[in-house]
């Protein structure tokens, strides 16, 4: 490989590889940010990924009440999923458990997209015939009594099969304190880019995997190259220096979004510096393997 | 391109059925063959071109320069395009339209948007009897739509109404929503006697406490939910309301008891 020098920050060569997804938005709102965040946390938690949650979901950026539909502070969430029968259902269940319950939220549909979702067209029926269909100003709305009085939600969502999920870096630093610093300062980056999540606790994997594993039915096993334990025992990526990595995971409803996400955190990230964050930033590929996407380091760096 | 302009030379001396006259029915006719059109609707009925002088080609854009109440049926069945009328319709204006907007900006008589399925109606002035509802043995009256009259709406504005939106800005006669299945009716000013009378579901929105309302819609107090704020944006943004009508926490009325008791009276002020 050749060698990339950023900041002090050694680039590997290489290029993250991500693959084609199916994803939606919704927007959830509720009397403060508190709780329209607390309703998409709530719906969004254990989505980390689609290996073992069936969906990859997180909060893509927050929306002052300016902004959203019923002039109320809201969050944007953005669930994905590798088809649309599972990311109806996980929307469906994650709707119907988190945000239906969740003290006076509201949803709509965060997305224009090439096809629909049901949002409130299937949670109608908590309703028990008291539910209220509402269209006006091109949308179709559902009025739902609950306890604290009316839970409002779009008929629909869009679905786009345009999204692009695995986006990655690998942050590799002398100890797990500055790896960890640097991917924070990734991950805050990250979040001011709209269209992409970060859908690992925080935003931060520790687990990097490969593909497979020595024991049967393993889709994913321990990435040893870069597990710093293993150093010598394997065929390992690492240098004497390296002690500890972690990775940044980026799903995004574009390709371009994805791009985007990435240069943002390799830029905080090369910003920081090696003395307080990462010596040295890498991507996870499988040699091409997994999916079409591929997003150079090189291309991206500022 | 000049809109198509019918300009009125007289007082028509009898009533006009001009549902002939919309953008899609005069679709690839010539000034000439427009003008042969009957229109009248007595024994020897008169043409277009006895009532109107006929003037531009743009037919997706239609002018009637001058009104009158026997000007019936304008914009009926119109699917897309404008037709605007610079005065007084008669009876039925846009029956039956399905896209498009229709603008009077005069008077309207009865029955304006009856059976109404999409598209926009607006009236500058008051609204006869019977505002987008049925016709004698029809089931439903408007199915869609959104019908906004300036003035006063006469009685039983919705009534039988299914889907849709009809926004009155200075009140209207007895039995708003009669019989109605479901859509919204927005009412700014005094309301008549008993709105809502047999309504199975729907939303009649008020910004005042009706002053007659049938016992048998049940107080069900002040709530405090979304749906006002969201429809009052929509109400604004869609212009036809300059400022809030709901409020964050309008009283609510359920009803009509005496049918399903699933439709609402909501309003601002109590």
């Amino acid at each position: 490989m050749q060698e990339l020098i950023r900041n002090g920050i050694e680039i590997d060569d290489t290029f993250a590889e991500a693959f084609g997804m199916r994803a939606t938005a919704i927007i959830i709102t509720a009397p403060n940010l508190k709780w329209a965040r607390q309703a998409a946390t709530t719906m969004s938690g254990f989505a980390t990924s689609v290996i073992g949650c069936g969906c990859e979901a997180a909060i893509d950026i927050d929306i002052p009440a300016s902004g959203t539909p019923d002039g109320r502070p809201g969050c944007r969430v953005m669930i994905f999923a590798m088809g649309t029968d599972e990311l109806q259902k996980q929307l469906k269940t994650r709707l119907g458990q988190c945000v239906l319950t969740s003290p006076g939220s509201a949803c709509f549909s965060g997305l224009e997209g090439s096809a629909s979702l049901d949002l409130g067209s299937s949670l109608r029926y908590f309703g028990d015939g008291w539910q209220i269909s509402k269209k006006f100003g091109g949308k179709h709305y559902w009025r739902v009594p609950v306890m604290d009085g009316e839970f409002l939600c779009e008929a629909k969502t869009g679905l786009t099969k345009e999204a692009v999920g695995g986006g990655n870096l690998f942050l590799l630093a002398t100890d797990g304190a500055k790896a960890l610093a640097a991917a924070e300062r990734a991950v805050a980056a990250i979040e001011k880019v709209p269209g992409a999540i970060m859908p690992f606790p925080g935003g931060i994997v520790r687990s990097g995997s490969k593909i497979g594993g020595k024991y049967k039915g393993m889709m994913a096993s321990t990435n040893d190259a870069y597990a710093p334990t293993l150093r010598g025992v394997t065929k390992s990526a690492l240098g004497p220096d390296i002690n500890a990595i972690l990775e940044i995971v980026i799903d995004g409803e574009t390709s371009e979004a994805v791009a985007a996400a990435m240069r943002a955190g390799l830029k905080a990230v090369i910003n920081f510096g090696p003395r307080r964050g990462a010596l040295r930033i890498s991507a996870g590929n499988y040699g091409g393997k997994l999916g079409k996407f591929h997003y150079h380091l090189r291309d991206l760096l500022p | 391109m000049k809109p198509l302009t019918f300009t009125l030379r007289s007082e028509p001396d009898e009533r006009l059925d001009l549902s002939g006259l919309t953008p899609q029915k005069l679709n690839g006719m010539q000034p000439a063959d427009i003008a042969r059109l009957p229109i009248g609707t007595s024994r020897r009925p008169a043409t277009v071109g006895d009532v109107f002088k006929v003037e531009g080609r743009d037919i997706s854009s239609i002018v009637f320069s001058g009104g009158s109440g026997r000007f019936d049926l304008v914009g009926a069945e119109m699917t897309a395009g404008k037709i605007r009328v610079e005065g007084d319709v008669g009876a039925r204006a846009g029956r039956r339209m399905a896209g498009g907007l229709l603008n009077i900006e005069g008077k309207a008589g009865l029955q304006a948007g009856s059976g109404m399925r999409n598209g926009r109606i607006e009236i500058a002035g008051d609204a006869g009897d019977g505002l987008g509802g049925p016709m004698v043995g029809e089931i439903h009256g408007m199915t869609g739509g959104i019908v906004i009259v300036g003035g006063k709406a006469g009685h039983r504005p919705g009534e039988k109404m299914r889907r849709g939106i009809i926004a009155l800005l200075k009140g209207c006669g007895d039995y708003a929503g009669l019989g109605m299945t479901a859509g919204t009716i927005v009412a700014i000013g005094r309301v008549g006697l008993y709105p809502g009378h047999l309504m199975k579901r729907g939303s009649l929105l008020f910004d005042r406490r009706p002053a007659a309302l049938s016992p048998t819609f049940i107080d069900c107090g002040r709530v405090e939910i979304v749906f006002p704020a969201l429809f009052d944006r929509y109400l604004m943004e869609d212009k036809i309301l300059d400022r809030p009508l709901l409020g964050k926490k309008p009283f609510r009325f359920g009803g009509d008891n005496a049918v399903l008791g699933t439709g609402e009276i909501m309003f601002a002020r109590g």
